[in-house]
């Protein structure tokens, strides 16, 4: 598991080769509704052949519309207002559709950022990579299903015969993920635009595909552009950066340069954010002197296996930690490691097979019906997806009133008291209050996620990647927030991430989780200094842009 | 694309669809009809007049007069009321029944949804005017009756859809959040899983006010519906009938309004439809 980082050390490309693909002064609007938005201003850049350039910024700052652009793949009420877009020198930005289809897949090639929904479900992959060839024009059969093969083989499906004959949901996420890198490098073309490609996936998944499109494009010395929102990424594989926000470009260069001397405030901020890049803040020591908030012992769920009798599947396998009041303790592992599954079981929405879930000295696992109810007062859980965890019917003010209005008989005033006060401690102006979800953005309704959890004073607040869906300056917000609220109000998080940098921001201690058990415990910061089990490690290993010498520390 | 900046020098003009303010238009006049006909039709749509059977459209009488020499457009605007009535009576009873139901089935899943499901599948399987002939049969002739037997046929699309809507927002994570702040479960049903799961039902609604004019029509063709001399949209088209060769206006008219009411309302559920996303 190393990174070659040397070419990229290497100088830039001499400036008098011709670049590849040429973006000049780039405009792109959207109708809709009757109203017109502007969302990519003055765009340019370059990319010289065999370079990779990454494209990055939050969502909604015109990257993947520019990448869109590039491709003449714009959604039905986008369009190019001005400014040029040069393939090999020549103009591309106004050629009609069809001249398009043939430059696409041959000359420029898209790896889709999502590997779950952009396959052909009834179709073998074998099938789906041998359309592109059949579409540019190769007819023999014998010669497609060598090239196929040969491709599956190069992207690491193997064995390529019985791989060919699959359908997409007989592969995991990262071997979909390979296909359609396969599909994307069949024609050796001179461009792949990859448009986050791994933000689907797990972080040793993510590590292992961004280290195959490395290899591909170095072995045909093709150019990428990445688009990606991780500056972690970025710094990871590109060459050059160009830094976008709002449709412009706050900072363009290579990769060092912008690291090391940021020159817009934009690009600084983001930096400090960046978990990945972020040093750990001091946490203050946590007192031996405080009680067990929550204990969990040898607690197990199984589920039954769909389709065959009498099978169970243990998603969750004797695990069992503490943690003290007052501090957080993280359930850390990739998808299917049971992490959530044991967070679901601490929040009172599963009934564990067997074990106990001690909260002071009430066992969760035991309560139904009216006393799970009001066990609900100590534990709250926030979900994951502020877009889809709070009632698009209800105004903000509803939303957080609501935990009230189901356990206190107190007058309206005083509840109204109540909504604004914790309100104004999430940080949200009074304003928000009469509005509905919709006219919040992604990190002011995670704040009202976190106020509706906190209206009812818990013990315990379990967060379920509660800050994976945000951008990374919002996500830096609401983890200081947390700090503070816990600082002030004594709170015992259970944090669940798959992110391993934002858990060392956070967390006092931690549980890294596999398969349904707990493959290493203890202290964060000894966790990640000297991690024990294997997996620990490669965990670590794989966070994007760690600083060599960690990596070499934990490796 | 929140930080998005407005293009400067265009103003967004929102003007709904022509068909949509047509669709409305269509369904504001026939309303209008139902509520005071006496503004549009000033002739007595009951009382024929002698010897002026039959007569073609003048401007006297614009739409002609029946074989009692009754005017015509003063019985298409007078069977507004009869017709509207009978639908919106229909669809209510669907609604409320085939809500009720269906909510009923989604939110407690197990063996009440497979039971109301089950009949629901029943009800489906026989063919919808046989069944509200049945009901008529059994409940006895009258425009009410015929209502509710039009309604009655409409339970099972109604449960059907608040069903699978109701599964729906049930998954959403908003739903497990309420039981989450503790929630009892009749109130989570009626604070955030109702609410989310009834606009496409209300679509679907529209789209049930259009067809159930069309089936109250053909219930008013067959005499099982109102009673003449009653004028209802179709009972006017079964008496022109008889008169087809040599007056076919009296047969085409009423048939264009119920045309253009039933293709109005599924204007707008199409429109009420696509606000949902």
């Amino acid at each position: 598991m190393k990174i070659d980082i040397a070419p990229r050390l290497a100088p830039a490309p001499a400036t008098t080769v011709a670049p590849l693909l040429e973006v000049e002064d780039l405009a792109v609007r959207y109708a809709s509704g009757g109203s017109v938005r502007r969302v990519v201003d003055g765009v340019s850049f370059s990319i010289a052949p065999g370079e990779v350039l990454a494209l990055v910024g939050e969502s909604g700052s015109g990257k993947t519309t520019t990448a869109q652009a590039v491709l003449g793949l714009l959604p039905a009420n986008g369009a190019i207002e001005r400014g040029a877009i040069r393939l090999d020198g020549a103009g591309i930005s106004r050629w009609p559709e069809k001249r398009l289809t043939a430059l696409r897949g041959a000359r420029i090639s898209l790896i889709p950022q999502d590997p779950t929904t952009s396959l052909n479900p009834v179709r073998t992959i074998g099938a789906q990579i041998a359309e592109i060839l059949e579409i540019h024009g190769e007819r023999d059969r014998s010669l497609i299903r060598e090239r196929v093969l040969d491709l599956l083989s190069r992207v690491g499906l193997e064995p390529a015969e019985m791989r060919a004959g699959q359908y997409p949901h007989q592969l995991s996420g990262g071997m979909r993920q390979r296909v359609l890198i396969a599909i994307a490098v069949a024609l050796r073309p001179g461009l792949i635009v990859a448009d986050e490609p791994t933000s689907a996936l797990d972080v040793t998944v993510q590590r292992r595909i961004l280290d195959l499109i490395d290899e591909l494009r170095r072995e045909d010395g093709t150019s990428v552009l990445l688009v990606t929102h991780d500056l972690g990424v970025a710094t990871d594989r590109a060459d050059r950066v160009v830094v976008l926000r709002n449709g412009a470009v706050q900072e363009a260069g290579p990769v060092r340069q912008v690291l090391a001397a940021p020159r817009s405030a934009y690009t600084r901020q983001l930096l400090q954010d960046a978990p990945s890049l972020a040093t750990p803040r001091a946490r203050p020591p946590v007192s031996g002197a405080t009680g067990i908030a929550l204990k969990v012992e040898t607690l197990v769920q199984e589920y039954p296996v769909p389709g065959e009798r009498g099978r169970l599947f243990r998603a969750v396998d004797d695990v069992g930690f503490e943690v003290r009041a007052g501090t957080t303790h993280a359930l850390v592992g990739e998808s299917g490691s049971g992490k959530t599954t044991t967070a679901r079981c601490i929040a009172g929405f599963l009934r564990p097979t067997a074990g106990r879930v001690l909260v002071g000295e009430t066992d969760v696992a035991c309560l139904s019906g009216e006393p799970l109810r009001q066990f609900r007062r100590q534990v709250q859980l926030v979900f994951q997806n502020p877009f889809a965890s709070l009632d698009p019917r209800q105004t903000i003010a509803g939303i957080v009133e609501e935990p009230l209005r189901n356990f206190e008989p107190i007058p309206k005033a005083e509840r109204e008291r109540q909504v604004r006060a914790i309100i104004e401690r999430v940080g949200l102006p009074d304003s928000v209050l009469t509005r509905p979800p919709a006219a919040l953005s992604g990190g002011q309704r995670q704040r009202v996620a976190i106020a509706r959890a906190l209206v009812l004073r818990p013990r315990v607040v379990v967060l379920d990647e509660a800050v994976s869906a945000l951008d990374v300056t919002v996500q830096a917000r609401i983890l200081e927030l947390l700090d503070e609220l816990q600082q002030d109000l004594g709170l015992t998080y259970v944090f669940v991430s798959h992110d391993l940098a934002v858990v060392r921001l956070i967390a006092d201690t931690v549980s890294v989780m596999r398969d349904g058990r707990v493959v290493e415990s203890g202290a964060t910061e000894q966790v990640f200094q000297a991690p024990e089990s294997n997996y620990a490690r490669e965990l670590i290993a794989a966070i994007p842009g760690m600083t060599d010498e960690a990596r070499k520390a934990a490796e | 694309m929140s930080g998005a900046n407005p293009v400067a020098g265009v103003v967004p003009v929102r003007l709904p669809p022509l068909g949509l303010t047509l669709a409305w238009a269509v369904v504001g006049l026939v309303l209008a009809w139902a509520v005071v006909p006496g503004l549009f039709a000033w002739q007595d749509p009951l009382q024929g007049i002698a010897g002026r059977q039959l007569e073609a459209p003048s401007l006297e009488h614009p739409l002609g007069t029946d074989g009692l020499g009754r005017d015509m457009l003063a019985r298409v605007i007078h069977g507004a009321r009869e017709s509207l009535l009978g639908a919106f009576l229909a669809v209510s009873v669907g609604l409320v029944f085939g809500t009720t139901l269906g909510l009923l089935a989604g939110a407690r899943g197990g063996i009440v949804d497979a039971a109301v499901m089950r009949l629901v599948d029943t009800l489906l399987a026989i063919p919808s005017l046989l069944l509200s002939l049945s009901v008529i049969i059994l409940l006895g002739f009258g425009s009410i009756n015929a209502a509710i037997a039009v309604g009655f046929v409409s339970v099972a699309h109604f449960a059907r859809l608040s069903r699978s809507e109701v599964l729906r927002v049930r998954r959403a994570e908003y739903v497990e959040a309420a039981f989450g702040s503790g929630g009892r479960f009749l109130a989570v049903l009626w604070r955030h899983v109702l609410p989310n799961a009834l606009t496409s039902v209300l679509a679907l609604a529209a789209l049930q006010f259009g067809s159930a004019i069309l089936a109250l029509s053909t219930l008013g063709f067959l005499g099982y519906g109102a009673p003449p001399p009653t004028p209802e949209w179709g009972l006017l088209i079964a008496e022109g009938r008889d008169f087809l060769a040599t007056a076919w206006w009296l047969t085409c008219t009423p048939g264009v309004v119920v045309l253009a009411v039933v293709l109005s309302a599924e204007r707008i559920s199409r429109s009420l439809g696509a606000r949902r996303t």
